[in-house]
């Protein structure tokens, strides 16, 4: 085996030992699963699979003309008084931030909740210049106080009980333990406050990019949002270039999808729509706007057709509630911002196959992501594409393939897989009463087999197989 | 009395692990008075290969699988995840067309997973079993969500004289299998069987019936190891009995 082609079985092994965490996971996920369930049901949204595929169509339709798009919302922004700044990489995007804040000397951000500023690590490179960058979203509040990255793409702080977050509160703003979340909230809201009034300028992310409007869309619960994009000076919106839509007529069909995927809200609390800066007649809202569009890798996505709708993602983050691997181990063990299924397809194409060969094959191929996907996003097919190309790129060794060369050539040899068959049923032990077998001693314990006996018993192979049994059966008759 | 030819693919894990499977389902077919064959030269479908990221290795053993049940008029499969493979993913091995590729076209519309030819050619849902006792219906990944199988074993058991079909929370989730998932990531499948197992109980039912031979290996091989009474059938066996 290749050295990076290592999953962490250690840590995975720890998340899987830890029944506080794997009931956390699994309570969390089956509330989110079932809030969705009955917000799509045909009696709450009859149209929901025409919306899915609608969903999918638009999104194609998007990315396959994303030139005309990005062009189309530069203009669009710029005629309401706004900047788009185009940026290639995660640097970019933080050498936009760190300039912009020295050029009108401020030093006090804050943030709402974006898991593209947490592709770039934003908040690491602007504290290196003596930026203070402060999450506003509750759960994002919390992870940066424990200076952990996003469990789940919706969700961020899932994993943490209210008893963790009595403990992270306490350590970390020196207030007085408190395990009620209505209490908790509080707390971090009064600090919170402080910074809003305080900060210069306000990050926020984009659900949505209008490009025929210039419109940024922000979808949350929260409320820390609309604050951070209004109360300071200058906004900037910070969005992967495939968050672009045509027009605000198809907000129709994805916001229907994105709440009732993500949490079974019909509308998340607040939908903002923010385009450009403060107008002259208008009271409030930010004196400058800019929206920064990433790249970042995904114009390579781009261009394969065949994997290219991993870019029609709208991050409700439904395929990781419905993933059995994501609800075994959870977010941190996966190696980028992005966890479970759409994390497993994206992960390796942003990164290049080479460097986690073993991620796409972390799926039994369920298929329940597939089911829930609200932009109908094929992801066990993305993933069957992903495994072919690791394979063929070597990662995996020369063992894998020669045995399953040798497999398939057995396969394709009736008489030598009867007999290979004949020899496993022949020197397999056979325990009493029909019990499978628990465990297998030299030469019997080859790594696979030692793999499976590590969770399960195994069933010894039939004394006689179908196919001898069928004939004397015809003999017989 | 619906009759013809039937050529089963029994699966290599029924060929050569569980062929009670491949008897019962030959019993069952053949009580409703069809004739069946049993061409002698088949193996696997291909999906380890397939589903490791070998699609070279997988086309090898497609090949193989398109000359054996070459003219076969209805082919019947024990399994939805073999039956899907067969019917969903070989025309994505070859070269659109590539000879293979017309013939996995032709294949695939006369390929059908066991239930599925019950209800469907057979047209019947009661086959005159017995069987006394709780069950819970697993519903294996591929049948679900490839094939679209969902109500059809069901309606199956609901015929069944004796049988009491008790459902899981969890019907839908995954058992852990995922072929080579299983020993890739063994701790990971091993949690998920025991996750669907927890579900299995609840329900109280003695007996688990799925209509996939893989998925019942993972679930058979987790209960053994916990020491459960609770066993697991495939749906032929349950149908067969009286």
């Amino acid at each position: 085996m290749n050295p990076s082609d290592i999953p962490p079985d250690a840590a995975i092994h720890e998340t899987l030992g830890d029944p506080r965490l794997q009931t956390a996971i699994y309570t969390a996920t089956q509330r989110l699963i079932d809030h969705r369930k009955k917000a799509v049901a045909a009696d709450a949204l009859p149209a929901y699979q025409d919306l899915r595929a609608l969903a999918h169509r638009i999104k194609r339709h998007t990315i396959e003309h994303l030139d005309y798009y990005l062009e189309l919302v530069e203009s669009q922004v710029a005629a309401r008084g706004g900047k788009v700044v185009f940026c290639e990489d995660a640097n970019e995007v933080a050498d936009f931030v760190l300039n912009l804040a020295k050029e009108k000397g401020e030093r006090l951000i804050v943030k709402s909740k974006s898991m593209t500023t947490e592709e770039v690590h934003l908040n690491d490179r602007l504290e290196s210049h003596q930026l203070e960058a402060v999450e506003t979203d509750l759960g994002e509040y919390l992870l940066q106080l424990a200076h952990q990255r996003p469990y789940h793409i919706v969700a961020p702080a899932l994993h943490m009980t209210r008893y963790d977050v009595a403990d992270v509160l306490t350590k970390n703003l020196g207030v007085e333990r408190e395990v009620e979340p209505e209490k908790q909230t509080k707390i971090a809201r009064a600090t919170l406050r402080e910074k809003f009034l305080e900060a210069g300028i306000g990050i926020t992310g984009a659900n949505f990019v209008v490009a025929g409007s210039g419109a940024v869309v922000v979808v949350e619960n929260e409320g820390n949002a609309r604050l951070s994009s209004s109360a300071p000076r200058i906004h900037i919106a910070i969005a992967g270039i495939e968050k672009l839509i045509p027009s605000a007529k198809d907000l129709a069909v994805f916001l229907k999808l994105l709440g009732r995927s993500a949490t079974g809200q019909p509308l998340t609390v607040y939908t903002s729509f923010l385009s450009g800066p403060r107008r002259e007649n208008e009271p409030d809202g930010p004196k400058e706007f800019y929206l920064v569009l990433l790249d970042g890798g995904r114009t390579k996505l781009l261009a394969d057709p065949g994997k290219r709708e991993s870019l029609f993602c709208i991050r409700c983050g439904a395929c990781l509630n419905h993933c059995p691997v994501y609800r075994k181990i959870g977010g941190h063990n996966y190696p980028w911002v992005y966890s479970g299924p759409i994390g497993a397809i994206i992960t390796p194409q942003f990164h290049g196959i080479g460097k986690d060969p073993w991620l796409p094959f972390a799926s039994s191929l369920c298929g329940a992501c597939a089911e829930v996907c609200p932009v109908k996003i094929d992801i066990p097919k993305v993933l069957l594409k992903l495994r072919f190309e690791v394979t063929a790129s070597g990662a995996k060794g020369p063992g894998e393939r020669k045995a399953f060369s040798l497999w398939a050539a057995i396969m394709a040899r009736p008489k030598l897989f009867s007999l290979f068959g004949a020899i496993a049923a022949h020197f397999a032990p056979r325990p009493k009463n029909g019990a499978w077998i628990r465990k297998l001693s030299w030469p019997m314990n080859l790594a696979p087999l030692a793999a499976w006996l590590s969770q399960r018993d195994l069933p010894p192979p039939a004394a006689q197989s179908f196919r001898s049994q069928w004939k004397s059966r015809k003999a017989a008759r | 009395m619906p009759s013809g030819r039937v050529s089963i693919f029994v699966t290599c894990i029924v060929d050569q692990v569980f062929p009670n499977v491949g008897l019962a389902m030959a019993d069952v077919l053949e009580r409703l008075g069809y004739d069946i064959e049993f061409r002698q030269d088949q193996t696997c479908c291909g999906q380890p290969a397939f589903n490791s990221g070998y699609r070279e290795e997988a086309a090898t053993v497609a090949r193989h699988f398109l000359r054996v049940f070459e003219g076969a008029e209805y082919i019947v499969v024990p399994s939805g995840s073999c039956g899907s493979m067969i019917s969903h993913h070989f025309e994505e091995l070859f070269e659109p067309g590539s000879d293979s590729h017309k013939e996995s076209l032709k294949l695939k519309p006369r390929v059908y997973e066991f239930s599925r030819f019950l209800l469907e050619i057979a047209k019947t849902d009661d086959v005159g079993a017995r069987f006394d006792g709780v069950v819970t219906y697993h519903d294996s990944c591929h049948a679900l969500r490839e094939m679209h199988i969902k109500n059809g074993p069901r309606r199956l058991l609901g015929k069944v004289r004796g049988l009491t079909l008790k459902e899981m929370d969890a019907a839908e989730e995954c058992c852990g299998f995922g072929g080579t998932f299983s020993i890739k990531f063994p701790e990971v499948s091993g949690g998920m069987a025991r996750t669907k197992i927890d579900s299995i109980q609840k329900t109280g039912a003695s007996t688990v019936v799925s209509i996939d031979s893989s998925c019942l290996m993972q679930l058979q091989g987790a209960i053994s190891r916990a020491g459960l009474p609770i066993r697991t059938m495939h749906l032929a066996e349950v149908l067969a009995s009286r």
